[in-house]
């Protein structure tokens, strides 16, 4: 059988979303960027917002996100990603808002723009990618590091009594009376990728209800920073990550859940 | 009929806003400056014209937030003084890369640092040179009466969007707090969504089905596409510097001397020229009003003509540079200049002028 009599219509069994463009993940091969980024854009499609979502890429692995997400995006300096989308949403109340932010950019330089954007309660969502390090400058420590962790500028594990604790901004943003939504996913199983889609979903059906932000952190690998392979890494914050982040939902509909 | 009132300096910039249809403005109090978010804030913009306002956490976070609103299309504008200018040129420079319009509204007071909240002429190298990191400029209008902190609101989103880039009002304490006579222009309508969408196509107003999509940022990771990007805005400068030059002459045609000074300065220089008048000297006065694109043709132009040019400044001296490079050492340039917040006096600025210029 020749591949030309396989490509037929009445065989396709899936298909890209057209929101995601063509070009290849400048991604680490094993890096989690690449199934958040067709999740976010597969419910773009499926709830016909393409028109109306306006996306900001962040500084970080994530700065090209623009090249990869095919709908109207800007760049933002670095951690300034909810000011910009402040702006954006303050003038054009019936768009679809979304940041897409790493650790250091939204907990470490950002943090102030990420709080305040939060307790204005902006009708904006956060995604909050969490790998714990500073993947894009090569492995720095981040806000999120863990206790013993070892990077670029901890190389012998962040010391707390030297370099401070790592930061759970998403409890922290749970706090303020803004946040609607606030829950922690992951996506290195199928079975937690589907978890995530619900989350995006809900935090564009909660936009579309001017419930305030939706902060979606999806706990994620770095391979490359954290210099293992993808299936070790995997592991690795399945049994140290996920002890310090805890997934599951923190805030749904603006109360906490026990 | 015309509209006249009564008005400080930052209250008149903040309703000329108003009026011309500015879309949105994000600020952060610091003195001298406060009332224009002061006088948005109970001016009700929201209801008369739908424009927003919104205090933000920081000058960081507003100047962003002009960043987003600006890159879809919107009239964003921001103001601040010296301090909290500091903190946006960040901001500014991403602006100028992404080609983002924006009006930013610098109210000076003294520096360096926190500095005094008295009137100053300082931040003139940071307007003008960059303030910012890379290769940028922005036009910079410098108003030195009360009805034009109205009128350049007009000019500046004008040249902002002619250009898309963002421009800079700079202005100081002097300007920013004193009242005079303005008269306001008439209302012009906010763009709509649609008329916006029609008009400006670069903007990011969601990716429509029969239109490329669109993309705001300044980078470019490959070095020779930057460099064209790079190429792209210093055509952008040029094309300011021969069609945007404005400037403002005292007395000129006869002058033995001249004055150089803008804003506030250029007023109490226009008193010393009268006292010079009085005394039988002939002083006459350049002020720029754009600041870069700066007015060197018509200094050059001058040197042919006087003996002697004093650049009058709050300042220990900045654009006193640049018009010594206009001059090209065809005529003496001295520096006449007060600062940390004090206002120099007509009688002050004479005495400098013949002191530093006339007998030495």
């Amino acid at each position: 059988m020749d591949i030309s009599e396989i490509i037929q219509k009445e065989n396709l069994v899936f298909k890209k979303t057209e929101f995601l463009t063509d070009k290849s993940l400048s991604y680490c091969p094993g890096c989690g960027h690449g199934t958040v980024h067709r999740i976010m854009m597969e419910v773009v499609d499926e709830m016909g917002i393409g028109e109306d979502t306006i996306g900001i890429a962040p500084v970080g692995c994530s700065v090209l996100a623009y090249e990869f997400m095919n709908i109207d995006m800007q760049q933002a300096a670095h951690g300034r990603a909810p000011a910009v989308a402040t702006g954006i949403k303050r003038c054009w109340p019936k768009k679809y808002v979304f940041t897409y932010q790493g650790d250091g950019d939204l907990a470490a330089i950002g943090t102030a723009e990420t709080i305040h954007a939060c307790n204005r309660g902006e009708n904006i969502i956060i995604v909050f990618v969490n790998n714990g390090i500073y993947g894009m400058t090569g492995g720095q420590m981040a806000p999120t590091t863990l206790p013993g962790m070892k990077s670029s500028t901890s190389p012998y594990g962040r010391d707390v009594a030297s370099m401070g604790n790592p930061l759970k901004i998403t409890e922290l943003v749970a706090q303020l009376p803004g946040t609607n939504f606030v829950t922690r996913q992951a996506v290195h199983t199928p079975g937690n990728a589907r978890k995530t889609k619900k989350a995006i979903r809900k935090a564009f059906e909660n936009q579309k209800l001017n419930n305030g932000v939706s902060f979606v952190e999806v706990v994620s690998n770095c391979n490359s920073g954290w210099k293992m392979t993808p299936v070790k890494s995997n592991e690795w914050m399945v049994e140290n990550m996920f002890p310090f982040y805890p997934l599951g939902d923190i805030k749904v509909d603006g109360n906490f859940v026990k | 009929m015309k509209e006249l009132r009564l008005m400080k300096g930052n209250e008149a910039i903040a309703e000329a806003a108003v009026r011309i249809g500015v879309d949105a403005y994000f600020g952060y109090p610091i003195t001298p400056q406060s009332e224009i978010i002061e006088y948005l804030m109970t001016e009700n913009p929201e209801e008369r014209t739908g424009m927003v306002v919104l205090q933000a956490e920081s000058e960081v976070a507003a100047i962003n937030m002009c960043y987003g609103a600006g890159a879809t299309g919107k009239k964003a504008m921001t103001s601040s003084s010296s301090p909290g200018i500091s903190l946006k040129q960040e901001g500014i420079s991403y602006m100028a890369g992404a080609e983002i319009p924006c009006v930013i509204v610098n109210v000076v007071r003294g520096g360096p640092g926190l500095g005094t909240i008295q009137p100053s002429q300082a931040d003139y190298f940071q307007a003008v040179k960059g303030g910012g990191h890379g290769d940028y400029k922005m036009i910079v209008l410098a108003p030195s009466s009360v009805q034009e902190m109205a009128d350049f609101a007009k000019d500046g989103f004008d040249l902002a969007f002619k250009y898309r880039t963002p421009i800079m009002i700079l202005t100081d304490g002097v300007i920013g707090q004193m009242m005079e006579k303005v008269e306001l222009m008439d209302y012009t309508p906010r763009l709509t969504d649609e008329e916006l969408i029609e008009k400006y196509t670069w903007a990011t107003t969601g990716k429509s089905k029969d239109k490329e999509r669109r993309i705001i940022t300044s980078l470019d990771l490959d070095s020779a596409k930057q460099e064209q990007h790079n190429h792209h805005l210093q055509s952008k400068y040029r094309q300011m510097e021969e069609e945007e030059v404005r400037f403002e002459k005292f007395n000129c045609e006869d002058a033995d001397y001249a004055m150089v000074a803008y804003g506030s300065s250029a007023r109490i220089c226009q008193k010393a020229v009268e006292l010079a008048k009085e005394k039988g000297l002939k002083v006459g006065l350049l002020r720029p009003i754009t600041l870069f694109p700066f007015p060197k043709k018509q200094i050059e132009e001058m040197t042919k003509k006087v003996k002697g040019i004093l650049s009058v400044e709050m300042s220990a001296g900045q654009m006193v540079e640049d018009v010594r490079l206009a001059a090209n050492g065809k005529a003496k340039v001295e520096h006449f200049g007060r600062y940390g917040g004090i206002v120099p006096t007509p009688e002050e600025v004479l005495e400098a002028l013949e002191q530093k210029v006339i007998s030495a």
